[in-house]
């Protein structure tokens, strides 16, 4: 039997073919691979432990199925300690980062965050984020004065500090919070437990956050996340982090998951990966993300590749991330290729595998733009087999987001 | 009938030229929640090592290979309706395939129960 070949790109290194190793993480002489706050805590918990991103992480403790239904039902704890925490100071840094990002940031109000985009001058995506401004009381120590926060994807974290430095003015002061962990806690029941810990998480709507306290420990919780699900966000300092999570865990609805179920969940979320759906090559309107454009940026045309991404706003990107609903049970995964009639390969698919509630096989693919109408039914290969698929909107599973002026 | 284990996490039944070949318990346990297995075809003829089956978790898609070489006498159409055979009785019921095999000599390099216990005790 071979090793598991489709991980994605921390798995580059296994040829398919190679014979299965007892342990994934292996003996390889692989760059070194860092250890994070509750590496401990998750072998203790029996978490299969895998590199990602640079960092040993829990790939899954029970299974991906099982955790990934948890999540949907009850409430998954997730440890994203390894993503970038970042804030920017000194005055004007709202302004100054907005000039690097094509959204509204001096418009953000405290405790307001947004989706953004980090572009390269020809409009190809560099990293996608989450940006928070700061109110007068937060949670971070030695961070004075007005602050924005913002969390991007380990894999990408030190080309962004080196972007960011290059691209602010030196009167912005960054600061990168290596020694706060990140957990998500979601789910349906997410808010029930972490209130039961944290009261006063439950009056946070969905892109919200605020500062917190537990036992000493200042937290700072977003209601956000990754699954399409209700759920929070916690940065927190390293050294509670083991606490919080044990703590987290004694209740009822709460169960920690892996990067399996995480990647599960989010594909049938419809939310894109960096490294797998966008890349650098890839523009906010191919990766149909145009939503993080704000208006008043379109129309200023001040942006990063402004040029490019208004023109292709206009006249339709080449091609275009869709979802698909695979026919059959057989997971089409990153790296299959889309064919035309005549057997040509006119796009790819980026993400794919297995849907635990859908029952069904779905992927993220680009395809040409004339292809991308839901009901369209595309020609797949992999490895030599054709697949079918039909072109679906995403979300494939609804979110169930809380949002201002709904009612619990 | 003998069973043999491979250092490829496979088991194999042999009872006369018959083989019925597998995925072992601690093969499901590492692949984790399967979805789907796609078995050969009666008739098809294997060489030792040639691709004989693809196993697919929720995470990734594996190959099997063909532990000997020889003739397919039958896929377990019950893997296409119910691929979770392989996790819940992976030496039994989420059997693979079998094969009429072309030489049994094959089989001399291969360990039993005890030396397999040993290998995956070693990794």
């Amino acid at each position: 039997m071979s090793e598991p070949v489709h991980n994605g790109r921390d798995d580059d290194k296994h040829a398919r073919g190679t014979e299965l190793r007892g342990d994934p993480q292996g003996a390889d002489d692989a760059p070194q691979v860092e250890t994070l706050p509750l590496d401990a805590w998750h072998r203790a918990r029996g978490g299969r432990m895998v590199d990602f991103a640079g960092y040993h992480m829990p790939i899954q403790y029970e299974g991906i199925m099982a955790e990934h239904g948890w999540t949907r039902e009850h409430a998954g704890l997730f440890d994203v300690s390894h993503m970038g925490q970042l804030v920017f100071t000194g005055a004007g840094a709202d302004a100054a980062l907005e000039a690097v990002l094509p959204g509204d940031v001096t418009g953000l109000s405290e405790g307001r965050m947004r989706y953004s985009l980090l572009l390269n001058d020809g409009g190809g995506i560099l990293d996608d984020l989450m940006v928070t401004r700061l109110p007068a009381s937060h949670a971070f120590e030695d961070v004075e004065g007005p602050a924005l926060y913002m969390v991007v994807n380990g894999a990408t974290k030190w080309d962004d500090l080196g972007y960011l430095r290059e691209a602010l003015p030196d009167a912005i002061t960054i600061n990168h919070l290596d020694e706060r962990a990140l957990l998500a806690l979601q789910g349906p029941e997410a808010v029930t437990a972490l209130a039961r810990l944290v009261p006063g998480v439950d009056r946070l709507v969905f892109m919200t956050a605020g500062a917190f306290d537990w036992q000493g420990a200042g937290l700072w919780i977003s209601r956000s996340g990754y699954t399409g699900e209700d759920g929070f966000e916690i940065s927190l300092p390293a050294a509670s982090a083991e606490a919080f999570a044990e703590a987290l865990c004694g209740e009822p609805e709460v169960k920690p998951i892996g990067l399996g179920a995480r990647d599960s969940l989010r594909l049938e979320a419809g939310l894109p990966l960096y490294g797998h759906d966008l890349d650098a090559e890839t523009t906010p309107v191919a990766a149909d993300l145009g939503f993080a454009l704000s208006k008043r940026r379109r129309e200023a045309a001040d942006f990063a590749g402004a040029e490019r991404i208004l023109a292709e706003r206009e006249t339709g990107p080449i091609a275009k991330r869709v979802g698909l609903i695979v026919e059959g049970r057989q997971p089409v995964r990153e790296g299959a290729a889309v064919l035309d009639d005549e057997g040509s390969e006119i796009g790819r698919v980026t993400s794919g595998g297995f849907a635990p509630s859908l029952g069904s096989p779905v992927a993220m693919a680009y395809v040409p733009l004339a292809l991308a109408e839901p009901g369209t039914v595309i020609t797949l290969n992999q490895r030599g087999k054709v697949h079918r698929g039909t072109v679906t909107p995403m979300p494939f599973i609804p979110h169930r987001y809380v949002r201002k002026g709904a009612t619990a | 009938m003998t069973r043999y284990f491979t250092t490829e996490h496979e088991w194999i039944d042999v009872d006369g030229t018959s083989a019925t070949v597998g995925i072992t318990d601690y093969a499901q346990g590492q692949l984790g929640d399967i979805v789907f297995v796609e078995t050969p075809e009666a008739g098809k003829t294997l060489s030792k090592g040639d691709d004989a089956a693809v196993v697919e978790s929720v995470k990734a898609a594996s190959d099997v290979y063909a532990p000997v070489s020889g003739e397919v006498t039958e896929g377990n159409a019950a893997l296409a309706d119910d691929s979770s055979l392989v996790n819940s009785d992976p030496e039994g019921e989420g059997w693979f395939f079998r094969l009429t095999l072309s030489d049994e000599s094959e089989l001399d390099g291969l360990m039993d129960a005890a030396a397999y216990k040993s290998f995956v005790a070693s990794l």
